[in-house]
């Protein structure tokens, strides 16, 4: 098994005739996924490279051809918009891999996801592959080998450089999720740790985090409490300068808890095991295997 | 993007905020000017980006004119937390009866706007936020709705007694979150919002933070940026479209993804040297900001090694060799330069840096010894 996305994922694209959408789709058609339409609002009726139905709506698009799955990689004015139109469409899953959409946007959508039900990853991340099953994204497939390793960050290519130690040493992995680096996401870590905790197929875990916010002092707690499977944890930014803090608001609302020493001491505290740098990923995790 | 004070209180009064009287100037002599025309005490204040301005002497009263003027020339010639001062507020000198705050900005656990107020407003509101938090309200804010009358009431009586004050102090609240969305803020301040000894609310100071991802569907936003309150290496890379702050290390570090420009100088810290800056090149693979980062490192004169560590995805690792070797045509290295690729067209990007006479590296512990060792003046 593996997580959210599978041999079975039915993938829609939005944006599939732009440049990265292109880009991607063959990527991702090359890997083996099922891309089963693209939407490019004035191209519907066309084919792209001669095989997927391109339609004008995403709503047509899921009458014709039962996406189970949609990937946007529209321009950064109009995503919000593009995850809207997923969600009303009925899909349960969007992946938005574009980046620069406005956080104010964000605080309308998510609650509109919600209501519908839809599953969001990102926005601004580099989507989620279950290696040889399926790819959703930007994620390289030729890194990633099937295994039993599970990985979520919220990070793009320090996610590729920790997957490719893994590999490297013969670790493969069940699903890589890209959560995003974003304020608001869709998809925090915890409902993915708690996702690859079900997954029978996944054996451990390793988390990849960053200095702002508090999200991994929560997945940390979540770990200790609902999780039975090993999980390794890095902390990007451990140098980087408090610098730019905004104003006294940003202060009031995370105090100290957004630096990269708290995170990591809370990961500490929740037994989770603590990278220093990338290349500890493997000896860590074949300590606690 | 940071907006000066004058500018928030500006976007502010557009809301139909109230704000006192109050003008902008570059010389002492406009200064002196605003300060006739205001009559009475006036107060000038640095507009700098940058807290603390009154704690630095940023702030002078001045009792006529001439006083306004005198206190300009000095606040302008000052420097307050490295930041130049090129502008001061010239505003009348309002008395006091109270003052409080009100803060709003995106809260990522809520995922939502979050109003902050407390009674206990002025320049301490963050030792009142680390010793007694429970002197500040705070209100997620349902975007589908936005601030609803009876909400704002009902943070505004924990300010105000007076109802008349309360109520005016409601009607600001949610003018505020009004203004948050129409310039696409990520925080916006008022500090002190405060009541004169006649009873009436007005904001005497405010502070807008606009979120970068809203500038390009707001111009008129995007034009209050001032390029010469940053650094012009920052200003480069912005154009650039490159994302650089600068630091205080040897060893120039140029990484494609944030996460990993971020690991990169953890790891350059690891192995005992100091990173002289994060510069993120972004997902693209055009080989013109591979030149311009470049030029940007190698302008800090505090460089002596420089690193590469790309992994390609996106980025092509060949358009990145291609971007070295046209920009050490363009501007010879003075110091040496550790180059680590792997990923998407790793093989190309090799031979083109071994026909220019580069070695690259595939691993990135590797990468950063060297670049660290090649800092200290140590051969790899």
């Amino acid at each position: 098994m593996s997580i959210f996305v599978d041999q079975e994922t039915r993938l829609l694209v939005q944006g599939i005739t732009g440049r990265d959408g292109s880009f991607h789709t063959r990527q991702m058609i090359s890997y083996g996924t099922k891309v089963v339409a693209g939407v490019t609002p004035g191209k519907g009726g066309q084919l792209f490279d001669g095989v997927v139905p391109v339609f004008d709506t995403v709503a047509d698009a899921v009458r014709e051809t039962k996406p189970t799955c949609s990937v946007i990689y529209v321009p950064a004015a109009v995503a919000a918009s593009a995850i809207l139109e997923a969600a009303d469409a009925g899909l349960p899953l969007v992946v938005c891999i574009t980046e620069g959409i406005p956080v104010l946007d964000m605080t309308r959508a998510l609650p509109f996801l919600h209501e519908h039900g839809a599953r969001l990853i990102g926005p601004n991340c580099p989507g989620l592959i279950s290696p040889t099953k399926g790819k959703v994204g930007i994620i390289p497939g030729n890194i990633c080998k099937p295994g039993r390793i599970g990985v979520v960050s919220r990070s793009g290519t320090l996610t590729y450089e920790i997957i490719h130690q893994l590999t490297r040493a013969g670790h493969g992995q069940s699903t890589c999720v890209g959560i995003g680096g974003d304020p608001l996401i869709g998809t925090n870590f915890i409902q993915c740790l708690s996702a690859f905790e079900a997954d029978p197929d996944t054996d451990a875990v390793v988390l990849i985090g960053e200095i702002g916010g508090t999200d991994e002092q929560q997945a940390a707690e979540f770990a200790q409490r609902g999780m039975t499977k090993p999980v390794i944890g890095f902390i990007a930014g451990q140098t980087a300068p408090p610098g730019r803090r905004m104003g006294h608001a940003g202060a009031i609302i995370s105090g100290s808890s957004g630096t990269a020493a708290e995170k990591m001491a809370a990961f500490e505290r929740a037994g989770i095991s603590v990278m220093k740098r990338p290349a500890d990923v493997v000896p860590l995790l074949e300590e606690r295997l | 993007m940071n907006l000066y004070e004058y500018q928030a209180r500006e976007i502010l009064r557009r809301h139909g905020i109230p704000v006192p009287d109050g003008d902008v100037a570059t010389t002492p002599d406009e200064a002196r000017a605003i300060a006739q025309r205001l009559g009475g005490r006036v107060v000038v204040k640095a507009q700098v980006h940058a807290g603390g301005r009154g704690k630095a002497g940023g702030v002078k009263l001045a009792t006529n004119p001439t006083e306004a003027a005198a206190h300009a020339r000095q606040i302008l010639g000052m420097t307050i937390k490295g930041l130049p001062v090129r502008k001061v507020l010239v505003a009348p000198a309002a008395d006091i009866a109270s003052e409080s705050y009100v803060g709003m900005i995106v809260d990522r656990g809520a995922q939502r706007p979050v109003l902050m107020v407390s009674a206990a407003g002025g320049v301490d509101i963050e030792a009142v936020a680390a010793h007694t938090p429970t002197q500040i309200h705070r209100l997620a804010v349902d975007p589908r709705y936005g601030l609803l009358s009876h909400q704002a009431l009902g943070l505004a009586l924990t300010l105000y007694r007076d109802v008349a004050q309360a109520r005016a102090a409601a009607d600001i609240m949610q003018r505020l979150y009004t203004a948050f969305y129409a310039v696409g803020a990520s925080l916006a301040e008022i500090n002190p919002l405060a009541t004169t000894p006649d009873g009436k609310v007005m904001a005497l100071d405010a502070k807008i933070v606009v979120d970068d991802n809203e500038l390009e569907r707001r111009p008129e936003i995007a034009a209050l940026r001032d390029p010469e309150a940053e650094a012009a290496s920052e200003v480069a890379a912005r154009e650039a479209g490159l994302s650089f702050i600068k630091l205080d290390g040897t060893v120039g570090c140029c990484v494609n993804g944030a996460g990993l420009a971020m690991a990169t100088m953890d790891l350059v810290k690891y192995y005992g040297g100091e990173p002289a800056n994060f510069l993120d090149i972004g997902g693209s693979s055009n080989p013109q900001k591979v030149v311009a980062a470049l030029r940007i490192i190698t302008a800090d004169p505090s460089v002596r090694a420089i690193l590469f560590n790309i992994f390609g995805g996106i980025t092509r690792c060949d358009d990145v060799a291609n971007g070295i070797v046209q920009a050490t045509q363009q501007l010879p290295l003075k110091v040496p330069m550790v180059i680590r690729l792997t990923g998407t067209n790793e093989q190309e990007a090799v031979a083109i840096l071994t026909r220019a006479g580069y070695t690259a590296l595939t691993d990135m512990d590797d990468a950063v010894k060297q670049a660290v060792a090649r800092a200290r003046g140590k051969a790899a």
